[in-house]
């Protein structure tokens, strides 16, 4: 069974110090959703808060149409991954996993048939007698999902439960999460601060900053037409430019370093000549090996190969530093000081108001409530 | 929208631990101030305080205690230190043998220690006798400052090397190697790296060490003599030849928590000059010990712990001698004991073991729920409760038997000379070291396993009994078993509060060396002997590692 969660005007402070200000957001049936941003920016408190863990100080939360407020987290029926596993040490893996079935008061046979099944599932049958100590972090990770998910909860919450795993580790488990994950079909809600991590498991991504929602959307979205500068910063890595946009005959272009080029998608209501930032991330930097095509000028600072990309560092004719991505190829690798010419991919680039705060072209689909 | 604060059990039980405290340890306490300055006919005065300064007889105690309390502390430093350095950075032969033995030294009973040293050095001793007999030499005598320091820096300096361990333990290995790296190796190394990292456990040790041997009542009262110090002092003027002065008693027992109090912040002062904390992922490698030095390593190591550990052996082998009165003559029977069963030795026995067990378990229970309410019910009340629960923590036992006399030795409370109080004392002079370690095993246990417990489904006390007390376990466990240890060899509180009814083994002791009765005092030190070692043999079974928390 899959819930919705619904939050309205969500508050949160600690004495005087509002953590989160007003926070709206819905959850929808069965989704792999996941809270994004750098540590700080109350998406683990916003996690615990549904969890129970926290107070509330303002705003109302609900699971379908049941207000869950004041609701004892132990009877919310949520299912919870820690950061740390939260493993009891002093039980046998089996223990650890009936632990929630024990407490529903469920018959014997049924708390037997439904820890087997989700030991099954997440594959650790083998170790059911083991004690946690004698298990590997990723064993341990096992235990906590099939913990978490044998009392079929409404809502799977789960805080950074990878960042304590090595990194191919961490690929492999995010591929287990996901798909026991769509195979159960629970809402499950997910915090980390590891942007490709949210990208390769989510359904939607909320991009948070300072206790406030940046963007919801999916991961093609965000990345591709991030409703902000901060979300386009956040998300990948990208050259911020200072740039203009010039109207002429009823068309847009955009003037970036002395350089122009049409730009055919900006949004009606703001196609005026006005003063921009632009997001273009190393792989819309297009590069020239000849300096007098038209294009930015630019000079090479420093190269990096690695195998199926090159990295350039560059310094552009404004002064400014961009980072290059290009498909390595049989030529040689620029050496530092060649002088270059860098064409925009223009389809692709992000163009932002003069204060980044919204995204002045079409196609920004941000489902955050207004 | 307001905060919903429920009411929960832990409410109750935090109201309910401030009564208890307010009866059992505020009150007392308070009752032993307001009597150190009521006239015993009933004026409000500090002429009682006058009257201590005012005499040398009385002012030299306090000079006498500091005398030997701050050797002591500084002998048994000068002991414990290297005795802990050969220990951690050598691999010694039978390195867990000299362990197992330090640990029974420091645990047991000083008195007996005393005692024993009696047997040995004192006169009529049998060290004193051979020397005298086979090359004409004399000793010298043991009574006075000499014997207190050799009894009492024998008894603590396992004490420094206890915590010393723990802290060259905690010292990592790279640190020791970018010392090297940059060129300071050897003694500079060992005065600028591993001392100066070690000092907040140095400080921890020296109080440690001067709490207990500035309280310790035993070993001054056999040994001392001419040289009276303060805990004797207090017991004179509360059970004296000079007839009983309760007031006065209150009195002297105020300065002396005061003397313990300055330590105490001196102590606190020091170490906050030291704040950083150490956790060594790579523990430091032991070398061998080879050669001169590593005969001399193994030597001072074997040499001292043997030192300290003779006199249990020698009360032990003593207690199988024939006896009379105060004279060991010639032959082996099972003589002392009979004379010690017809001595109320079954019921020594048996209310030694019925306080130890109930003190235990009311120490235990109050300890674990005193530590979740300061670590996961952080406010005032409940800090409030951690800080009285401290304060026992400077009060010499003496003065916490006495507090409990005058608190409850008459009406609506007339419990002189029952068990109660007796157990009473126990629990109040124990439970700061066990509510220490609670704590400690606590705050490393991650909040987010109960958060857990509570997410599926487990309410708050299910969560408390079923996931956080048995991962406490451990923890509590061995420092119970330490607590029972130091319960069966106290004395100091008890010597004030017993009676016939609810003698013990270790007042048996003393009365019985008081009496002159050295055979039967020899066969009840040996059983509380025993009974010691048999508990910390079970400890360090228990605990399997060699982090005593003491």
């Amino acid at each position: 069974m899959s819930v919705e969660i619904v939050i309205k005007n969500a508050l949160k402070k600690y004495g005087e110090n509002v953590i989160i200000p007003d926070l709206s957001l819905d959850i929808r049936p069965g989704e792999f959703f996941t809270l994004l941003g750098p540590s700080g920016c109350g998406k683990t408190t916003l996690l615990r808060m549904i969890a129970g863990f926290n107070s509330i100080e303002g705003g109302d939360f609900y699971f379908g149409d049941k207000r869950i407020n004041d609701l004892d987290p132990a009877k919310r029926n949520i299912g919870m991954v820690f950061q740390n596993y939260a493993i009891f040490p002093h039980m046998t893996v089996r223990k650890n996993v009936e632990f929630g079935l024990k407490n529903k008061k469920l018959p014997k046979d049924q708390i037997k048939s439904r820890t087997d099944e989700f030991m099954k599932l997440m594959q650790i049958s083998d170790y059911s007698d083991r004690m946690p100590e004698r298990l590997s972090g990723g064993q341990q990770q096992r235990v906590a999902l099939a913990r978490a998910l044998c009392i079929e909860p409404d809502v799977l919450l789960m805080d950074e439960p990878l960042s304590n795993l090595d990194a191919k580790l961490r690929v492999e488990m995010r591929t287990v999460i996901k798909n026991i994950q769509h195979d159960v079909g629970i809402t499950c809600v997910y915090v980390t601060h590891d942007q490709e991590e949210a990208m390769a498991v989510s359904d939607r991504i909320a991009v948070m900053n300072a206790g406030v929602i940046q963007h919801v959307g999916t991961p093609k979205s965000i990345y591709q037409r991030p409703a902000n500068i901060f979300v386009a910063t956040f998300i990948g890595r990208t050259n911020v430019l200072n740039g203009s946009v010039t109207v002429e005959d009823g068309k847009a272009v955009l003037n970036l370093c002395g350089y122009s080029a049409p730009l055919p998608t900006v949004a009606p209501e703001h196609m005026k000549g006005q003063d921009v930032v632009v997001s273009v991330r190393p792989e819309e930097l297009l590069l020239n090996r000849d300096p007098n095509v038209p294009g930015i000028k630019a000079v090479v600072k420093d190269a990096v190969f690695l195998g199926l990309n090159t990295h350039y560092f560059v310094k552009l004719s404004t002064g400014e530093d961009a980072e290059i991505i290009q498909e390595s190829s049989i030529e040689d690798t620029l050496a530092p000081g060649a002088e270059i010419s860098l064409g925009v991919n223009t389809d692709k680039v992000n163009v932002f108001l003069a204060d980044g705060s919204a995204n002045i072209l079409t196609g920004v689909k941000n489902d955050l409530k207004a | 929208m307001a905060k919903h604060k429920k009411f929960e059990v832990w409410t109750v039980i935090s109201i309910l631990m401030l009564a208890i405290f307010l009866l059992f340890m505020v009150y007392p306490m308070f009752g032993l101030l307001k009597q150190s300055v009521i006239s015993p006919d009933g004026r409000f005065t500090f002429e009682q305080f006058g009257k201590f300064f005012s005499r040398s007889n009385y002012t030299v105690t306090i000079l006498n205690s500091a005398k030997s309390t701050i050797s002591v502390t500084l002998l048994s430093l000068a002991l414990g230190i290297p005795f802990a350095y050969f220990y951690c950075f050598y691999r010694l032969k039978g390195s867990k043998l000299l362990f197992v033995v330090s640990i029974l030294c420091c645990m047991s009973a000083p008195f007996i220690g005393a005692y024993s040293w009696i047997m040995l050095l004192g006169r009529g001793g049998v060290i004193t006798a051979f020397m005298k007999n086979t090359f004409g030499i004399n000793i010298g005598s043991i009574y006075g400052l000499k014997g207190i320091l050799l009894v009492q820096s024998l008894k603590f300096f396992p004490l420094v090397f206890i915590y010393m361990n723990g802290a060259f333990k905690n010292i990592d290995n790279t640190l020791m190697e970018a010392s090297a790296n940059m060129g300071c190796t050897g003694v500079s190394r060992l005065f600028k790296i591993v001392m100066a990292l070690s000092m907040p456990t140095i400080l921890a040790a020296a109080l440690m060490v001067f709490m207990q041997a500035f309280a310790d009542f035993g070993t001054p009262m056999l040994l001392g003599e001419g040289f009276q110090t303060f805990p004797v002092l207090i017991y004179n003027q509360y059970l004296g030849e000079n007839g009983q002065d309760y007031n006065f008693a209150a009195t002297l027992a105020v300065i002396a928590v005061v003397v313990t109090a300055v330590a105490f912040f001196i102590q606190k002062w020091g170490t906050s000059k030291f704040k950083f904390s150490m956790n060594a992922l790579h523990p430091v490698e032991k070398k061998p010990a080879k050669g001169l030095a590593g005969f001399l390593m193994h030597l001072y190591c074997y040499l001292l712990v043997a030192i300290a550990f003779m006199p249990q052996l020698y009360i032990i082998y003593l207690s199988f001698r024939k006896s009379s009165g105060a004279i060991f003559t010639e032959g082996y029977s099972l003589g002392n004991y009979q004379a010690a069963m017809r001595k109320l030795l079954m019921r020594s026995i048996k209310n030694t073991v019925f306080m130890g067990v109930v003190a235990l378990a009311i120490i235990i229970v109050i300890a674990v729920l005193i530590a979740y309410l300061v670590v996961r019910r952080s406010n005032v009340i409940n800090n409030g409760l951690d800080t009285i629960a401290m304060l026992p923590y400077i009060m010499p036992g003496a003065v916490i038997g006495l507090a409990l006399l005058i608190a409850f030795g008459k009406q609506p409370f007339a419990l002189t000379g029952t068990l109660t109080i007796m157990i009473l004392s126990l629990v109040i002079r124990r439970l700061p070291y066990t509510i220490r370690s609670a704590t400690a095993t606590l705050m490393q246990i991650s909040l987010s396993i109960e958060e857990a417990s509570i997410s599926l489904g487990a309410s708050k006390m299910k969560t408390f009994v079923k996931v956080t007390i048995p991962m406490m376990a451990n923890g509590i466990l061995s420092g119970a078993i330490l607590s029972w240890v130091a319960i069966i060899t106290e004395i100091s509180s008890s010597i004030i509060l017993y009676n016939n009814k609810s003698i013990t083994l270790t007042l048996s002791t003393y009365m019985a060396i008081v009496r002159g009765n050295y055979g039967m005092a020899a066969a009840f030190a040996a059983i509380t002997t025993v009974v010691t070692i048999a508990s910390l043999l079970l400890y360090l079974a228990v605990s399997k590692s060699e982090d005593v928390q003491l």
